[in-house]
């Protein structure tokens, strides 16, 4: 038996009302940015989670962690919904969880010293810690992700966007959670760095043991980093399947195209590349096609896309897809 | 045929507070009639700055020196009047972000027809059909209502459309793309490099690429320039460059990165270190701190820009890798 899930999220929905308030009501208008969300997440895996910009991807990431109120739904954390608990039994399960962001200097403090942004979570659940065991804990720390112990008193603006990225890791890291929520953590970075920061997130995993939900846009890095990985389109999953599935043998439409559109670093296959190329944008989350919100742009589409929205059903033992003609790509 | 572009010991240096920022230090290079020159870096390597200062559009500290020639005519801090005779026309600029060139608060059509009056003597009308085809030829749906809507109005991905059919107004020889797809979706993405890929085709206009995406340039190079702290490290056609990287830089960054079109690899080789500050650059070679190859002669004596075999050239001392 496959043990134990550490995060179970059930339907999980958040919905934000966008209605512009006028004198005689105006029209309501509802973006639903996460719609109808599930999936479990094992200890120690890594659950990457794709999708274009506007597919919810950020917003689930902060709702799992209940910085966002869930509309519907429930995110079970060692059998506890989180969004039942009370604010004080919510931060002591803080502890446990963590973020980390794409823009790491915007992320951290300006006016705290690295020494005290990656020592303040560690002071807030163990304030009986001595100051020099807290210093102790932050310089292991700072070593363990690669900084160097002795820029402790630095200030954030003095190192580049990839320290800043570690210093961001190690405050995540110093409270040895059990789950690290990570929102595009490398896509803001040089190539040559973002590689030194994938490898540093897969060895303290090694390490530590924690589950990553890894959010990214980046198709070759989620693969990298990944066991199992799920696809979003304006809020719903299109498809759910573990790593070497759903890049080898992807089943909806959607994900084909993102992995034909992903461009290959190698003239003569990017060239002779057979690419799906989608019509359009994304549409308007405000107003989301009926059915299937893929239809619009799909090349597959037909009537009864436009009329019901595909369950996500198993498609093998790990893979899951939603979609009323989902199956491989015909050549 | 003289080259469209000829830049020759361009340096481009920034005064600040803080002392002199050397962004682009000696680079040389042409571009042929309808060729793309992919110019690939990371932040900082100058990859942006040399073609603000190709185009004049330098920060108020920036200061070029060097010769930039247009078809044999030097351009290089001609006065603004004499630059806007060939900048927007015969060589026009595309940017990451499409906002930093429309104007929020005019139509398309009026941005577009504007232009077309002012520069190709058009009268209101032909030059609002001008406009449409234009559209049409980006792929816009619609052209024809849409041509009357705002900048907000259109998604991301449009008007980055809108933004390339206006650079195409004046039928440009040059067109200077600075990272046009790093802020677009993947799909998105897609959509922009086959439009240019097409406009290439069929214009045969000649196209600086500057992006930090090996994968975008391999889809549309034909041949590439790799910059690392202001300096060129590596020129090659764009398949030998891919194929047998010749410089340490290059090879770390074609090795850094995962590839969708490979078996997975368990850990992903890196490049240590981060790159030199440009107020404090290393002796020698630049890239030696973070080179795996790296030797005496490396840390002594600055390797010069020379070239190897098959028109390529590079900055290091290896002979070969």
């Amino acid at each position: 038996m496959s043990p134990a899930p550490l995060l179970s999220v059930q339907d999980l929905k958040v919905h934000f009302d966008v209605t512009r308030k006028r004198l005689f009501g105006g029209t309501p208008a509802i973006v639903k940015a996460v719609d109808g969300v599930t999936f479990d997440l094992k200890p120690g895996e890594t659950l990457g989670l794709v999708g274009e910009s506007g597919c919810g991807k950020s917003t689930l990431g902060r709702a799992v962690l209940r910085l966002l109120p869930a509309t519907a739904g429930r995110v079970v954390w060692l059998g506890e919904d989180l969004h039942s608990l009370d604010h004080a039994e919510m931060q002591q399960k803080r502890r446990d969880m963590q973020i980390i962001f794409q823009d790491p200097l915007a992320s951290l403090n300006p006016r705290m010293t690295v020494g005290q942004i990656i020592a303040e979570p560690l002071s807030v659940f163990n304030p009986d810690l001595s100051g020099t065991e807290v210093k102790n804990r932050v310089r292991q720390m700072m070593a363990k992700v690669g900084l160097l112990p002795n820029q402790i008193n630095r200030y954030p603006h003095e190192f580049s966007g990839g320290q800043a990225q570690r210093i961001g890791i190690a405050r995540a890291m110093i409270n040895n959670p059990r789950m690290i929520v990570c929102d595009e953590p490398v896509s803001a970075l040089d190539v040559s760095i973002q590689a030194q920061i994938v490898n540093l997130l897969m060895d303290l995993q090694h390490e530590m043991g924690m589950s990553l939900i890894f959010i990214s846009h980046n198709l070759s890095v989620v693969r990298h980093i990944s066991h199992r990985v799920m696809v979003l389109y304006l809020g719903k999953v299109m498809e759910i399947a573990d790593r070497d599935s759903i890049y080898a043998n992807p089943l909806h439409p959607y994900t084909q195209a993102l992995n034909s559109a992903v461009p290959i670093p190698d003239p003569d296959l990017e060239r002779q590349k057979d690419r799906i190329v989608l019509k359009g944008d994304l549409p308007s989350p405000l107003n989301p096609p009926s059915g299937c919100p893929f239809r619009t742009r799909c090349p597959r589409a037909t009537e009864i896309c436009a009329q019901i929205m595909p369950d996500l059903l198993p498609a093998g033992p790990t893979h899951h897809v939603a979609c009323h003609h989902a199956g491989p790509r015909e050549r | 045929m003289p080259a469209i572009l000829d830049v020759r010991n361009l340096n481009t240096t920034f005064s600040t507070p803080e002392g002199t920022v050397r962004a682009v230090n000696d680079v040389s290079f042409a571009i042929e009639p309808g060729e793309t020159l992919g110019i690939v870096g990371e932040s900082g390597s100058g990859k942006s700055q040399i073609f603000m200062s190709v185009m004049g559009l330098l920060a108020k500290n920036g200061r070029a020196e060097g010769s930039v020639r247009f078809k044999g005519k030097e351009i290089l801090n001609l006065p603004v009047e004499e630059l806007n005779t060939i900048r927007g026309v015969k060589m026009s600029m595309i940017f990451q972000d499409p906002m930093t060139s429309l104007n929020p608060y005019l139509t398309v059509r009026r941005q577009m027809t504007e232009v077309l009056e002012v520069h190709r003597g058009m009268s209101e009308q032909v030059a609002l059909k001008t406009a449409i085809d234009l559209l049409d030829i980006v792929q816009i749906p619609e052209a024809k209502r849409r041509v009357h809507m705002y900048p907000h109005e259109f998604s991301g991905g449009m008007r980055q459309r809108v933004m390339i059919a206006m650079a195409l107004l004046c039928e440009p020889e040059l067109l200077i793309a600075d990272e046009p797809t790093t802020a677009l979706d993947v799909t998105v993405q897609a959509q922009i490099l086959d439009l240019l890929g097409k406009l290439k085709r069929e214009t045969g206009m000649a196209i600086a690429l500057i992006t930090h995406d090996l994968g975008v340039i391999a889809r549309l190079a034909d041949r590439v320039m790799v910059m690392y702290a202001g300096e060129i490290m590596e020129r090659a056609d764009v398949r030998p460059l891919f194929k047998s990287p010749q410089h340490p830089y290059t090879q770390g960054l074609l090795r850094s990165m995962p590839r969708l079109d490979e078996h997975r690899i368990n850990r992903l080789q890196t490049i240590g270190g981060q790159p030199p500050n440009l107020q404090h650059l290393p002796e020698g070679c630049r890239f030696r701190d973070r080179c795996p190859y790296a030797f005496d002669r490396c840390a002594i004596e600055k390797p010069l820009l020379r070239q190897v075999a098959d028109g390529r050239v590079k900055t290091c001392h290896l002979e070969s890798l």
